[in-house]
């Protein structure tokens, strides 16, 4: 049961959290007037795979920025070398939950470690040589408009077959 | 999970852990191994858009985490508003320097 606040009230502990009214009784408490409004599809796309995974090069897309310089400064697309994988990514900014965890494990977020595992077993043809930082930008005309056709061109590059999205 | 099911993606593997750590938790690499193979198993099986599937492992911390997340109680009301003075403040000026660099979301 949920009271007017989004929270639980009773007994059950283990419910899905209601991101989008937490979200929004959050930016109201800190004094905006507009909600918050979510991107959405009409329709949403759907490929089916084209070869098996197998044969397939398999690309990663994360939300957390490269820790470096220009990583930490500025939010905007980077790609970079999958291996060796990074022992540190740039997460502050980010809406993840630095109250009950860290994110000091890249491997909690960037899962390039396990497919390299996958690869070695064959269940997948290669990860792709670079992964790509995405922003989680306010706009979503940036991000459709400017930082999502410049990804598909980066992932076209890298002649990737299949493409995970891992947010944090 | 309901982010998700509003803006549509065409296959999703829930994984219910704090926000930071979609892969489960930090330096379970069994754990991270197992999501990354249940998210390619559903690439591989998935046969329409919006298809969406739950990992069956939890977090491994207090489970008040969820009623943590983006906490709004009268003992935070003063400190949030004031927050979000400062950040409309810090927006505007940063704004003036490089309207491209965008402030993320609080």
């Amino acid at each position: 049961m949920l009271n007017i606040q989004g929270f639980e009230t009773i007994v059950n502990k283990t419910y899905d959290v209601p991101y989008m009214e937490r979200t929004r009784l959050y930016y109201e408490a800190q004094g905006y007037s507009e909600p918050y409004l979510w991107a959405h599809f009409a329709t949403t796309p759907f490929s089916a795979l084209q070869k098996p995974l197998s044969e397939s090069t398999v690309s990663l897309i994360t939300t957390a920025m490269p820790d470096t310089e220009q990583g930490r400064s500025e939010r905007k697309l980077y790609s970079s070398l999958s291996t060796p994988a990074p022992k540190t990514m740039y997460t502050l900014g980010l809406s993840w939950h630095d109250t009950v965890t860290h994110t000091r494990d890249t491997g909690s977020f960037l899962p390039i470690e396990p497919l390299l595992v996958v690869q070695d077993e064959g269940g997948i043809g290669s990860l792709a040589p670079r992964f790509h930082s995405v922003p989680t930008a306010y706009s979503q005309r940036q991000t459709l408009e400017e930082d999502a056709p410049e990804l598909l061109e980066r992932l076209q590059e890298d002649q990737a077959d299949v493409a995970l999205l891992v947010p944090l | 999970m309901d982010i998700i099911e509003h803006v549509g993606v065409p296959r999703y593997l829930h994984t219910d852990f704090p926000l930071g750590n979609p892969l489960g938790n930090p330096f379970d690499r069994d754990m991270q191994l197992s999501h990354t193979s249940m998210a390619l198993e559903l690439l591989r099986s998935a046969s329409e858009a919006n298809t969406i599937q739950r990992s069956p492992y939890s977090w491994d911390g207090d489970p008040g985490w969820r009623d943590d997340y983006s906490k709004v109680i009268n003992e935070n009301r003063a400190e949030l508003a004031q927050a979000g003075e400062a950040r409309r403040a810090l927006q505007t000026e940063m704004k003036k320097l490089n309207p491209r660099q965008l402030i993320p979301d609080p």
